[in-house]
This record gives C-alpha cells, structure tokens and sequence, in this order.
C-alpha cells in the first residue's frame, strides 16, 4: 500500500454527558476511499469532522499529511489540504456559482482573479454545469447545489476529500449526478472519506468500508463483505434496517 | 440590453437575481413623502408670515439635526458591530465587558446619559487632570458629547441587532468556509457578515429613524438642533402653534425620506436563500 495520509489514534469526544467517540481508531491511505456507515448517532459525522477539526477531540491524535492537528496554525494547514462536503451543501448564500468558487482561492490561496476563475469555469465543466456560472444557489436544485459544492472543494486543490452524507439531502433522481462526480473523482485517484449509505458507489469506489456504532467501529471490510455478509451481530442488525 | 420582452419565466428567474428586477415599481409611499414636502412647501409659499421666518430662523438646526444624527449613526454601526461580535466571543472577558456595556446603557433613559456626558463627564477628565479643551475646541464640546451619547447609548442597542443578525446565518456557511481554510476574521468577513447586513438592514433602518427623531433630545444639552432652533424661535416671536407645526413637519420630511431610502437600500439588496 501506498504512504499513509490521515492517521487517527485512539480519539475521544463527548458532547455534555453523551460519549460520541470512544477511542476510535484509523488509517487511510493515498488514494483510498474510505466507507463509514452507521446509524444516526454512531459518531461517524463526528468522526469525519474531526478529521479537519470541524469538531475539536478530547483526547487522541490524528495527523494530516504529516501535519498533527494541535495548533492553530496547524488546524488552517490541514484545512487548506482536505476539502469538505456537507449534507446541507452550505453554498455561501449571497454569491454566484463563479463566487462561490472563486473566494477561497483567492483569499486563502491568494490566486489571481484570473486564475481563480479559470480554475472554478474548468470545474464547472468537470461537475457538468458550465452553465450554472452566474446563478445564485438558490436557482439550482439540490444536486447542482451540490456539485458546486463539491467544485468549491475541489478548487482548492486538496489532498484529501471528506464526503458528510453529501446525497442525503437529495431528492432520488438527483443522488446519481452526485454520485457519478464522486466516482470520477475517485477512479482520478483522490483520497476520500465518505459518510454515506449509498452501498452503490460503495461498491464501485470503495476497498473498505467502516461500520459504527456508539462512537466506535464496529467492523471494517471490504464493502462487498460488509454488506453482504458482515461478521458481526450489530452490523447485520443494521443492514437489515437499512437494505430493502 | 435584452429588449425582447420577457417570458414570465424569465421574468421570475430574474426577480430572484437582486437587482435584476425589470422594472423596479416604484415605492408608492414616495408620495407620502411628497405629499408632506409640499405642505411645508406650501406653507411657506402662501404664508410667508411667519412660516418662511420660522423655516429660515431653524434652518441651521435642520443642517445640525442631520449632521448629529448621521455621524453618531456612523459610530453606531461600529460600536454595534464589535458590541455584537463580543457578545458572540467565547473569550469569557470580552463577552462579559460587551455584556455589561450592553445592560448599563439599557437601563439608562438616553436623556439622563446625554446630561451626564455634557455634565457630569467633564467633572470626571478634571479630577483625574484631564483639561478636555485641549482636545476637543469648546465651541464643539456640546455637539461632541451629544454625538458620543447617543453613538454609545444607539451602539448598545445596535450590538443585539447584530447579535441576533448574525446568530440568524446557519452554522454550516460559517464551516463552510472554515473547511476551505479561511480563518475565523476571512469567514466572518467574506461570508458571514455580508448575510447578516442584508437581514439586519430593516432593524438598522429603524434605528437610524429613531435615532433621528431621539436626536431631539440633544437640545436638552446646549446642541443647537432642530428643536432647541423651534424652542428659541417660539420663545423670540410667541407662536408656538406655528413654530411647532413647522417643526414637526420637517422632521416627519426627514423620517418618511428615511424610510424610503432604508426600504429602497433593502430592495436592492434583498437575495433569497
């Protein structure tokens, strides 16, 4: 396997009296794509938010890229490296599409307008809507919303890219245009973290698949075995709930 | 320009693009405006005496009124900001001091806070040896103080208006932005406060209004505004009905044209989420 390039060791977090990490641990590696299902509640949208320190751990470690996420400064390196995708898209609501895509570029990658727009029109074009450049979020539908989104992060170049249940806002017929921009970026070789459920994309994408639950992770396999024919009771427990 | 005529399609796909609309329909509370500006027009067109004396006699303290307000206006937006942005800090220090600025002035009439700053202040900068006309010229020590007073008393009011315009912006355009690597000031800056403006504009609108009308107050403290003009000119000429009605009309000139330049400000840039 190739270098690792997220290592998270033993993290803890609570919220109030609720233990929504309880020492959870994981490697990812270049390139990989990495699974995580669960039911609401298991940690794994906290997990992944820890990844960028979206969520601040109690305890524990975790290392981006070589980077150990203990300080400020550190916290805005790693950000600038792994790029996130929300369930709720969060397109900054004011701006255009091209906005939107151009911002960060510029005032954190302090890229020129010129270039910044170059990059997001050829993203535009790699998500499929070169058109969308100058509508407002709020003129898009769910999956376009989405896919700027997505565009957004990518813009930023990053290393690795963190999926929170990015179809699960998403009506039915819109999931796939998401999905296929995913499986794009993941046969380009991206590294990814996905919260998801949708066993699909899963099974075309990933090589492991995470299972958890009450902050810990229950099995890791590859998702054909995951889902087919998981070793423990919980995950089956679960599957049943969640496969029709 | 696009002169074809539009479907009704477009038409909505472009009402949702601020500042995109059409034809903007005009306000029709202008005429409201206009309506009253005509009477004092008129009034003083057809009653020069004593209206056109009383117009000429108070119209320094219009210039003052306008000048008291849209300074200390100036100072509110920003007291407002860094009041409202501390009451948000988790830095137990700077939430507590903005807290407690934002409590006091609260419970002090403003009348009684414009007194004690053209007042009482002064007694304080002497005891601790302080000579204030170095710094601030005795003929604009009045205005100075009023505009302080009100600027600090309207900020205080104005940080919960920012408060709450910026607790209304969801979590997830604040991470966002943070998970593109923008530091706190960039997303607050870039993302963050460009929305709340946009949703606090009719709140600020009212306040600025307010403050217009609550400017009368600096009369109390030797400014020579509007009102304190009104006072003196009923106090020279004994007409107190035509001098009050004079001047109660130029201020409602003043407050209905605000009213319409907030809500033309908020049309522009109103965008929908």
């Amino acid at each position: 396997m190739s270098e690792l390039i997220i290592q998270i060791k033993e993290i803890t977090k609570h919220f109030g009296n609720v233990e929504a990490l309880r020492g959870v641990s994981l490697d990812v590696y270049k390139g990989e794509v990495v699974l995580i299902i669960g039911p609401s509640g298991s940690g794994k949208s906290t997990l992944l938010r820890c990844i960028n320190r979206l969520e601040e751990y109690d305890s524990g470690q975790i290392i981006v890229d070589g980077i150990p996420l203990d300080s400020a400064q550190n916290i805005n390196a790693v950000r600038r490296e792994v790029g996130m995708v929300f369930q709720s898209f969060n397109l900054f609501a004011h701006m255009k599409v091209l906005e939107n895509i151009i911002l960060a570029q510029r005032i954190v990658r302090n890229r020129s307008r010129q270039e910044a727009e170059h990059v997001a029109q050829e993203l535009l074009k790699k998500v499929g809507i070169p058109d969308k450049a100058d509508a407002y979020p709020i003129q898009l539908s769910g999956g376009q919303q989405q896919r700027v989104a997505i565009a957004r992060a990518l813009a930023m170049n990053p290393k690795i890219m963190l999926f929170d249940e990015p179809t699960s806002a998403l009506d039915p017929e819109m999931i796939k245009e998401v999905l296929d921009v995913m499986l794009d970026l993941a046969r380009e070789g991206m590294t990814m973290v996905v919260v998801s459920h949708e066993m699909g994309f899963a099974r075309a994408a990933a090589k492991r698949a995470i299972l958890m639950d009450e902050g810990q992770i229950v099995e890791e396999a590859t998702p054909e075995i995951l889902f087919t024919n998981p070793s423990h009771e919980r995950t089956k427990a679960f599957l049943s709930k969640v496969l029709h | 320009m696009n002169k074809q005529p539009l479907t009704s399609a477009a038409q909505k796909e472009l009402a949702k693009i601020p500042g995109a609309e059409p034809q903007a329909r005009m306000d029709p509370w202008w005429w409201l405006v206009a309506l009253v500006a005509g009477l004092v027009v008129a009034l003083v067109v057809f009653r020069p005496d004593p209206y056109r004396r009383i117009l000429i006699f108070v119209a320094d303290g219009i210039v003052v009124t306008i000048l008291v307000t849209v300074v200390s206006f100036i100072f509110v937006l920003i007291f407002g900001l860094f009041g409202g942005l501390g009451r948000l800090s988790r830095n137990r220090i700077i939430y507590g001091f903005f807290t407690l600025y934002v409590e006091i002035i609260r419970g002090i009439p403003l009348l009684v806070q414009l007194i004690w700053w053209y007042y009482a202040f002064p007694i304080i900068l002497q005891m601790i040896g302080l000579d204030i006309t170095l710094i601030i010229p005795r003929e604009f020590f009045a205005v100075s103080m009023a505009i302080m007073g009100l600027a600090i008393c309207y900020g205080a009011y104005m940080s919960e208006i920012y408060r709450a315009g910026i607790q209304s912006i969801p979590k997830g355009q604040m991470e966002a932005a943070r998970s593109l690597g923008m530091t706190s000031f960039q997303a607050m800056r870039y993302v963050v406060l460009p929305q709340a403006f946009r949703i606090i504009l009719p709140p600020v609108g009212n306040e600025f209004i307010a403050m217009l009308k609550d400017s009368s107050l600096v009369s109390a403290v030797a400014v020579a505004d509007l009102t304190r003009r009104g006072r003196e000119f009923m106090a020279m000429s004994f007409l107190p009905l035509q001098t009050w009605i004079m001047v109660a009309l130029l201020y409602l000139v003043m407050t209905l044209f605000a009213a319409r330049i907030v809500g033309f400000i908020e049309k522009k840039t109103k965008f929908e989420r």
